[in-house]
């Protein structure tokens, strides 16, 4: 299952005085059982990405292929698409309108042609896979937590069975528990269905934890594509571009500066600490 | 007296059943007592559900107490006749910028808020200009606000408030929504209007890093206020804050996790340049 986006460029308005060049070219291809994480400031061009992956969106220019299909020829079964490819949007919670938690997540699979059982059944299995408890189903999706209504809404993309996961800021305003509770829970699905994630996040910390891969658009364009470590070694470039790295990047460099042999590249606070104590116990970073 | 006071507040939320009948009552704000002076740095931090949206709504009196008193400038929030003065002395910014740009120019935006308390014309414009002047968006005033990124969309809600000339700004989670430079220009507009123009600051915010510069940290679990001190007294508690859902800043996780392993470090250590200068002496 792949993703390929081939000189794509998407415009906005074009041919008017409010023309925007979304999209610049871009050139990516999303593997198998991948955990992706895309990053950009405001305006980047990551949304209108994402919503190309699925064919939300046609691209002006330039080929979208899934498993090596341009997805925009004739006859091409884009509502198949859409439910391999699931997209969850930022704010998860206005993606709900069900009288009931349970009703809500049926809603894709019985749009797939199950019946009502057997979308019970898959709706079920989702809802466990993200943590909502049996004695929810029967509430209104209103009456939840900001936290339950944005495991509802990746519940009722899930239940549709996806190969592909798209999730835009899923834990906006969310606590920190609240956070990595659902991030942890993306990361299994990753781990134990193979599911492929793509993730759009602000925050660097939570894309250094959990990727493999950080896509880093800027102004339309891919500005990096490479690993979490590479790619926060470009941490000053990051910054001009409106980004930046995890807290513990920025210590790492200090530290370096000041003398003390620690490993640069540590994005995390656990590499982080085996790092500064592999130091300060007297290894320097050639001896490991 | 401090600007802020509350004394023993609290706050259900009713919800009805089809005949009218009270079927759930959620306490949401329990026995609270709050003394904040004016020109403080006040931050809130708390798990969602916790009652800080609800405490922040009390304190320009869009709600009020179901027990106990609030206090804004000595004035009662629950007496009506006080209303429209208490809400031009503690101003409000909410989360999402997008609800609360109204107009189709960013200095007409901002103008709305002195407009509607009867400001004579030519004083609006005054106040207008210092607003976006004191944000930083002043050569955006023509400008249409939907054209505007997040930080500087919410720089603007926050000029609209400053053009009410309030002694207390209520900031709830105002950076949530914004990428990592909207939020560091969102902090520094904050920061300098409570620096330089006195202006007494409430933040609510998730982001534990926004609070290691507040006066004063109040931590609400289950609608209570469970700790309160400095930022340096509340996150030299990393597994107390961590019983209560939160965070702590990562250099302040790594240090903590250092002194476990036996290196000599302070605790509570806020910035980079603290744990720095305590690993290289």
């Amino acid at each position: 299952m792949s993703i390929e986006l081939k000189n794509v460029c998407y415009t906005y308005s074009p041919g008017t005085a409010y023309e925007m060049h979304a999209l610049k070219d871009v050139n990516l291809t999303i593997s198998d059982n991948q955990f992706i994480g895309i990053i950009g400031h405001t305006g980047s061009g990551k949304s209108t990405l994402i919503q190309l992956f699925n064919g939300l969106m046609k691209p002006t220019s330039g080929e979208v292929l899934y498993n090596g299909e341009n997805i925009w020829n004739e006859n091409y079964n884009l509502k198949k698409l859409r439910s391999e490819v699931g997209l969850v949007f930022q704010y998860p919670e206005h993606q709900l309108f069900e009288v009931d938690v349970l009703s809500d997540v049926c809603f894709g699979p019985k749009n797939q042609g199950l019946t009502k059982e057997e979308a019970q059944v898959q709706a079920k299995m989702a809802l466990g896979q993200v943590g909502i408890p049996e004695e929810l189903y029967q509430k209104s999706p209103f009456e939840l937590s900001g936290g339950q209504k944005k495991r509802v809404a990746i519940a009722g993309v899930l239940a549709m069975n996806p190969k592909i996961l798209i999730l835009d800021e899923p834990t906006a305003g969310l606590d920190p528990q609240g956070r990595d509770e659902i991030l942890n829970q993306i990361a299994e699905l990753h781990e134990k269905r193979g599911i492929t994630i793509v993730l759009v996040s602000h925050s660097m910390e939570d894309i250094a934890r959990y990727v493999g891969r950080i896509i880093v658009m800027n102004h339309g364009e891919v500005a990096f594509d490479d690993t979490p470590k590479k790619v926060f070694s470009h941490y000053k470039e990051l910054e001009k571009i409106g980004l930046g790295a995890p807290q513990i990047t920025y210590i790492m460099h200090e530290l370096k500066e000041r003398g003390l042999d620690v490993d640069t590249t540590a994005t995390t606070v656990e590499e982080a600490k085996e790092s500064i104590l592999h130091v300060l116990r007297g290894g320097g970073k050639d001896s490991r | 007296m401090g600007i802020i006071r509350a004394s023993k507040l609290g706050f259900d939320y009713f919800r009805y059943d089809e005949e009218g009948n009270e079927e759930e009552i959620n306490r949401a704000i329990d026995g609270v007592n709050l003394d904040v002076k004016a020109g403080q740095f006040v931050a809130i931090l708390g798990h969602n559900g916790s009652g800080k949206s609800t405490l922040a709504k009390h304190l320009n009196a869009l709600l009020v107490p179901t027990e106990g008193t609030l206090w804004i400038d000595n004035m009662d929030t629950a007496k009506e006749e006080d209303l429209w003065k208490i809400r031009q002395k503690a101003g409000m910014v909410f989360q999402n910028p997008d609800n609360q740009i109204i107009a189709t120019v960013v200095e007409e935006d901002v103008g709305f808020g002195p407009e509607n308390l009867g400001v004579p014309t030519e004083d609006i414009w005054k106040r207008v200009d210092e607003s976006l002047e004191k944000v930083g968006m002043i050569s955006y005033r023509k400008h249409s606000p939907n054209k505007l990124s997040g930080g500087q969309k919410q720089r603007v809600a926050i000029a609209g408030v400053m053009a009410m000339h309030p002694q207390c700004i209520i900031l709830d989670e105002p950076t949530a929504m914004l990428d990592p430079n909207g939020r560091k220009e969102v902090l520094k507009a904050v920061r300098e209007l409570n620096e330089q123009e006195g202006v007494t600051v409430i933040l609510i915010t998730h982001y534990m890093e926004e609070v290691v510069f507040a006066d004063n940290v109040y931590v609400m679990d289950s609608g209570k206020i469970v700790m309160q001190g400095t930022p340096r007294e509340i996150f030299s508690q990393v597994d107390l804050l961590q019983s209560y859902h939160l965070d702590v800043p990562q250099v302040t996780l790594l240090a903590h996790e250092l002194r476990k392993e036996g290196v000599d470090i302070p605790e509570g250590i806020l910035t980079i340049e603290e744990l720095v200068n305590a690993l290289c002496q």
